[in-house]
């Protein structure tokens, strides 16, 4: 290491900082322009970034108030997006419960047993994960009118039946797990074994408590999966009502019904709360994904 | 101990019971379930059911399979979710099934059979008297003669037949209101005329007499028109029922609704043969490769160099640094891309209106094919630098630092160390993560569908195609935009063979990775 620091290397700093100043300021530029205009008037108004005369009418459709003009005039929030978001959370929320348990018992056979067929499974759950959806909606749509015809409650436009479509992505988080479990020493399982424990209860009791942390990252990473998916969700889901966020927010920008500053308001409005978790779970998330990264 | 061994021992015993009656009932649910399936012609679901629930109950039935419960679930939703659907669009890409063939053929006949026609001279204009509260009377008139009905009961549909009469009419003639209130239960009524034919509400001020308009001869295929005696057979080609003549071929036009025939290959020679789809989906597929690969090489740029910066020892404020360059990964994408699609937008967008002000450019973002396409590769790089950076800046850790003191010592400078040490060392490891990288972009359906939808759209041709289309959302509008007719059978042929490019990548990939562990 270079102890005394050359003035050429302060050079180099300064110069790293005004880059990353510069790219920063390019990088935000859409977030805050995004910002600055659910605060301004109307929804074809132009202006700065500092919106001179502020309004919150915007930010009241979002949230579901009817907005009184000053003439008297009235404006209802055009969307739910509040219920977007809701229905997103819900769909999400129960989407990764369900995969995190799906995938872990599947990553704990993989990780710690022999069987028939394993490398194959493994191999095969990779390549299948990569096809996308979009390319068989129309194989899903037809899948979820049929199942509809004997479980109501899983059919089309129901929230069930979207997140029944979301399960099938569990490879990747099997893969990731299963690493994670692969780094986790045998020892305790062998000696709990010989006392007497079923594969069950090592799994239970043993490896499940010591998982936590990649168990959190795995629902994160499913969660964000869940509510970012726009193309099986706008297939599965008819109406208004049923919408997640994903679906609903591309009604704003529809050329003949062009609603600028509310969706400006609308999108900061759902996106702060999924931002806000990625960014606290940021730390995890990086050494998950590159965790996972390495292996797959 | 032997007490406890044997409690043990009956508890297993009667989870093995549960164990076993939850099994029997499942089988026969389940089995129930195939029959019907299988009775309907669903021949694919009832398949598809019998497999899952079978290889389950093997699975918990049988004590060698331990292993195989943990997996079952999670392998069953994939079967279910991915592959089965894979299978199914590779079944559709080589049928007719489109917008005007979407029904099985014996659905469509069942159609034609229940289409019936209005025999000439069989109109009668009635009027409804109401003589109490539900008994009404019906009163005829066709050609100058009249008739009447006994008086009936409304609640009760009965058959009646009519007489001619010359009585007075009675009660209170009703008005058109309550013939639209009831008009299902008059519906109902049918009313034989006095020379014998049944009448039935056509109208709201008439009867008439409707007949089958085909009749099923004894092959089981063929129509006769009981209007005008011409002969439908069904089309196997075409998948469309068409009028005969007497040698026996078809002529004329093919009467909707059509119903889904096997085609051979005909949906993929029509991509490379027919002039209006060959245009568009080679000009797609070349587009589709440059923008996934552009993508992958400018993520992968912007990536590592920041990477490389953020980690640097000397740099102050390095959180603060990486949690901004983070915060486009943070957005949602769905909500990322709309926001750019406003602020590019040509009239009202403050891009444009910055460039104005700024440079006096006016550019014409969604219209213009080659700055859609740039629009589009500016705003992926903004998506997808941040992901290539998270994983650069896990892997930099793994390079040994002595490496760089080394090359100080040699007086090397940063540009030197960064092509010299850091990308030659990243590039392996790096590699399967690009490949997958390439293989997401090359399906990055949400982005197009979003920020352009295609346009502009590509003249001349047959299918919706456009500037930056994909070929995800290519098949995608193919088979769910109106215009041409949607047609599920070419979007599953074009489906099918970007399944086989992914899956080729997808295998490509796994080699890589595992030479790399070797």
């Amino acid at each position: 290491m270079a102890i005394v620091k050359s003035k050429n290397e302060k050079n180099r700093v300064w110069f790293a900082h005004l880059f990353l100043w510069v790219f920063c300021a390019a990088i935000l530029f859409p977030l805050l322009m995004v910002i600055a205009i659910s605060f301004r008037e109307g929804n074809f108004a132009s202006g700065s970034l500092i919106p001179s005369d502020p309004t919150l009418e915007h930010w009241k459709l979002a949230l579901g108030m009817v907005v009184t003009h000053a003439d008297g005039s009235i404006t209802n929030p055009p969307f739910p997006v509040l219920l977007w978001l809701w229905n997103s959370i819900k769909v999400a929320g129960i989407t990764s419960i369900i995969i995190v348990a799906l995938s872990t018992t599947c990553a704990y056979a993989f990780a710690r047993m022999k069987f028939a067929g394993k490398k194959v499974l493994l191999e095969g759950m990779l390549i299948f994960q990569m096809f996308p959806a979009v390319l068989a909606l129309v194989a899903l749509y037809a899948l979820f009118d049929k199942v509809g015809q004997y479980i109501p409650f899983l059919g089309l436009n129901t929230h069930g039946g979207l997140i029944f479509a979301y399960l099938g992505g569990i490879a990747l988080h099997v893969w990731t797990i299963k690493g994670y479990f692969e780094t986790i020493d045998k020892s305790l399982e062998e000696a709990a074994s010989l006392d007497g424990a079923t594969p069950w209860q090592t799994f239970r009791m043993i490896l499940l408590p010591l998982s936590v942390p990649i168990l959190a990252v795995v629902f994160i990473l499913s969660f964000v999966g869940a509510i970012t998916e726009v193309p099986v969700a706008s297939i599965l889901l008819v109406d208004v009502d049923k919408y997640t966020l994903a679906v609903g927010m591309q009604q704003y920008l529809y050329p003949q019904n062009y609603l600028w500053g509310d969706f400006a308001a609308a999108a900061v409005l759902s996106a702060l709360p999924i931002t806000a978790v990625f960014l606290l779970a940021q730390k995890w998330l990086v050494g998950g994904l590159t965790a996972g990264g390495n292996k797959g | 101990m032997d007490l406890t061994l044997e409690s043990g021992q009956s508890l297993s015993t009667r989870a093995n019971w549960i164990k076993w009656i939850v099994l029997t009932l499942i089988s026969f649910v389940a089995g129930y379930a195939v029959v019907l399936m299988y009775a309907q012609n669903e021949t694919i679901f009832a398949l598809l059911t019998l497999v899952i629930v079978a290889s389950g109950v093997v699975i918990f039935a049988r004590e060698d399979t331990y292993s195989h419960r943990y997996i079952y679930p999670g392998i069953a939703a994939m079967v279910v979710f991915i592959i089965f659907p894979l299978m199914y669009t590779i079944g559709i890409a080589f049928t007719n099934y489109s917008g005007t063939n979407q029904l099985t053929f014996e659905r469509v006949q069942k159609q034609f059979l229940s289409k019936t026609y209005q025999q000439p001279n069989s109109v009668y204009q009635f009027e409804l008297y109401q003589l109490d509260n539900d008994q009404i009377q019906l009163h005829f008139e066709k050609q100058g003669e009249r008739y009447s009905t006994p008086v009936i009961n409304l609640s009760a549909s009965e058959k009646v037949t009519l007489a001619s009469t010359t009585l007075e009419k009675t009660g209170e003639k009703a008005p058109l209101r309550f013939i639209i209130q009831n008009r299902k239960t008059l519906g109902q009524l049918t009313i034989i005329s006095s020379d014998g034919f049944p009448l039935t509400m056509s109208g709201l001020r008439e009867f008439s007499s409707t007949t089958p308009l085909y009749e099923l001869q004894e092959d089981q295929i063929t129509l006769v028109s009981l209007l005008d005696g011409s002969v439908l057979k069904p089309n196997m080609e075409t998948g469309f029922y068409q009028n005969i003549d007497e040698n026996g071929t078809f002529v004329g036009r093919e009467i909707s609704p059509g119903f889904v025939v096997s085609t051979g290959w005909d949906n993929f020679t029509r991509i490379f043969l027919d002039k209006g789809i060959q245009g568009p989906f080679i000009q797609i597929f070349i587009w589709t490769v440059i923008f996934a690969g552009l993508t992958v090489l400018f993520t992968l740029a912007l990536g590592l160099v920041l990477a490389s910066i953020v980690q640097w020892d000397e740099l102050k404020g390095k959180a603060v640094y990486r949690m901004l360059l983070i915060l486009p990964y943070a957005v949602p994408a769905f909500i990322s891309i709309l926001i750019f699609k406003g602020l590019f937008n040509q009239s009202f967008g403050e891009i444009n209106q910055l460039l104005e002000g700024m440079f006096n450019l006016k550019i014409n973002w969604f219209t213009d094919p080659y700055m859609a396409k740039t629009m589009i590769l500016i705003v992926n790089t903004w998506l997808g630098y941040p992901y290539i950076m998270i994983l650069c800046m896990g892997l930099l850790k793994s390079i040994p630092t002595d490496l760089y003191e080394a090359s100080a010592i040699d007086g090397a400078g940063p540009i030197d160390n960064f092509f010299k040490i850091t990308l030659p060392l990243m590039m392996k490891p790096l590699t399967p993560l690009l490949i997958a990288s390439f293989a997401f972009n090359f399906n990055n359906f949400v982005l197009i569908q979003l920020l352009t939808n295609g346009a502009p759209d590509i003249i001349g041709s047959s299918t919706p195609a456009g500037h930056t289309d994909l070929l995800v959302s290519y098949t995608y509008r193919i088979a769910f935009e109106g215009g041409g007719g949607q047609d599920f059978g070419l979007a599953s042929a074009i489906a099918t063979l970007i399944f086989i490019v992914v899956g080729g990548l997808a295998l490509l990939n796994l080699r890589v990775s595992k030479n790399q562990q070797a």
